[in-house]
């Protein structure tokens, strides 16, 4: 109990105090996030939307393979991207392996799924309510899907946010095909794990708090953005 | 692309035969109204003479040439329930405009004097989902009506309104018919019939059973089912 305290103590004051490490940690985490975020979101946006309106034969087996796929096991995801990153695999002489942009490949494959398969319910829910009058007003599959995505924005901001949220706090994957080299590619969730197996509480317990408190902040920003959106545009 | 041609149309749906070989031509000019109790088939109709629901069997023609691919222009629909985009009530028409091709500039100018002749200008910047459902339709009226369709189709255009805004919306359809636009209307109230129909097409169970002119059909119904309908009982 004596020790906890203690830790909590001096994690409150790495915190208060913007220790220059866990600042450094934090920021690398927040970056790659972001960036692994933004990847998922070019390519599962449209990709849920088109798979919201368009109909095609396996249509119903493409969705099913994409829900499955928001389970994937991120050591599995980190396992294979390790293989391709690495010096004997197909794009190892890119020499990406153990850098944060492996690490950002590694989120984005990981939450490209997700923000699809959130996208696709999204967008079909709304569809249901938009299809006549689209195709009424002449609207073909592109336009509709463009025209939905932006009258979901709200619902979909919540879902990217979603997506943030599963890589900042994923651990696996990057741990992988990162290696969590210290003032590298170590970040909140791999420093965690190493620091709480090397004894040093408070900087774990730090990290955790603050990574705590990112995952909440994202998910009230979430939660306020669609408050106030339906509020405002009904 | 006037006259309408009903060729012994029929559609089917989980095998329950909603139209049943309805044959007919609707000419340009008039007000006509499709008439009939809930579930007769009257949105089926209008859905499949719009393009929205391919025929199972017959066809619907215009002006001759079989277009069973709807044509975008030429023809618009409003709905029972308005379906409004989640953005400004004037970017609402802009935005059908633009879908219909038409150059930025005329766009705006076009959706905000339709506005104007709904009565909406002073809403024009307001999200249209937080207007009324009377306010709505009204919209849906400017954004079909700024399209400058020929034909123009309406499914109860005024069900789920009050009394108020029902006279508001039959007000504007009879501009909308002034403005050299063909009225094609369905509905189940018998006074809203007599207001704005020039001639009646009268449907029970999926089939065509009467047409007339409005005035022979309410003074002397030719079928046992419209006779039936008018006096307001259940067959």
């Amino acid at each position: 109990m004596n020790d906890l305290s203690a830790a909590l103590g001096a994690a409150l004051r790495l915190v208060g105090g913007m220790d220059a490490q866990l600042a450094q940690i934090v920021g690398l985490s927040v970056c790659v996030s972001l960036a692994a975020v933004a990847i998922a979101t070019a390519i599962a946006l449209p990709l849920g939307a088109l798979l919201a309106i368009a109909r095609f034969p396996g249509r119903q087996t493409v969705i099913a393979v994409l829900n499955a796929l928001m389970g994937l096991p991120p050591v599995v995801v980190g396992l294979a991207i390790y293989l391709l990153l690495s010096r004997a695999g197909p794009l190892g002489p890119l020499g990406l392996l153990f850098t944060p942009t492996a690490m950002i490949i590694a989120q984005a494959v990981l939450i490209t799924p997700i923000v699809a398969a959130l996208t696709r319910q999204v967008i079909e829910d709304a569809w249901r309510e938009y299809e006549e009058q689209l195709r009424s007003l002449g609207a073909g599959p592109i336009a509709a899907a463009q025209t939905l995505l932006w009258d979901t924005r709200f619902a979909l901001t919540t879902v990217v946010l979603a997506g943030f949220g599963r890589a900042a706090a994923e651990v696996g994957a990057v741990m992988i095909v990162g290696g969590n080299i210290d003032g590298v590619t170590r970040v909140m969730t791999t420093a965690i794990a190493l620091e709480t197996s090397k004894g040093d509480l408070p900087l774990a317990l730090g990290l955790g708090m603050v990574l705590v408190a990112i995952i909440i902040g994202v998910n009230l920003l979430a939660h306020m953005i669609k408050l106030t959106s339906q509020r405002r545009f009904g | 692309m006037l006259p309408l041609i009903l060729e012994n149309l029929g559609f089917t749906a989980g095998g329950r035969e909603i139209i049943k070989g309805v044959s007919c031509e609707i000419a340009a000019g008039t007000r006509t109204v499709i008439l009939g109790p809930n579930g007769s088939g009257k949105s089926v109709l209008m859905r499949l003479c719009h393009g929205l629901l391919r025929p199972t069997s017959g066809r619907v023609l215009w002006h001759s040439n079989d277009v069973s691919r709807r044509r975008a222009h030429g023809q618009a629909m409003v709905f029972q329930r308005p379906v409004m985009l989640r953005r400004s009530a004037i970017a609402n028409i802009v935005y059908a405009l633009k879908l219909a091709g038409i150059a930025p500039a005329e766009c705006q100018l076009r959706a905000e004097d339709v506005l104007v002749a709904v009565g909406l200008e002073s809403v024009a910047h307001r999200p249209a989902r937080v207007l009324s459902g009377g306010e709505q339709q009204r919209v849906a009226l400017a954004r079909a009506w700024a399209l400058g369709p020929e034909v123009l189709f309406l499914d109860e255009p005024t069900a789920n309104l009050d009394p108020n805004a029902t006279r508001d919306i039959e007000h504007i359809i009879g501009a909308i018919h002034a403005s050299g636009t063909k009225i094609i209307m369905s509905t189940h109230s018998l006074g809203q019939a007599r207001r704005l129909g020039d001639e009646i097409l009268f449907l029970s169970d999926g089939r065509l059973v009467e047409r007339a002119a409005t005035d022979a059909f309410f003074r002397t119904p030719q079928s046992q089912e419209a006779a039936t309908f008018l006096r307001g009982e259940l067959p």
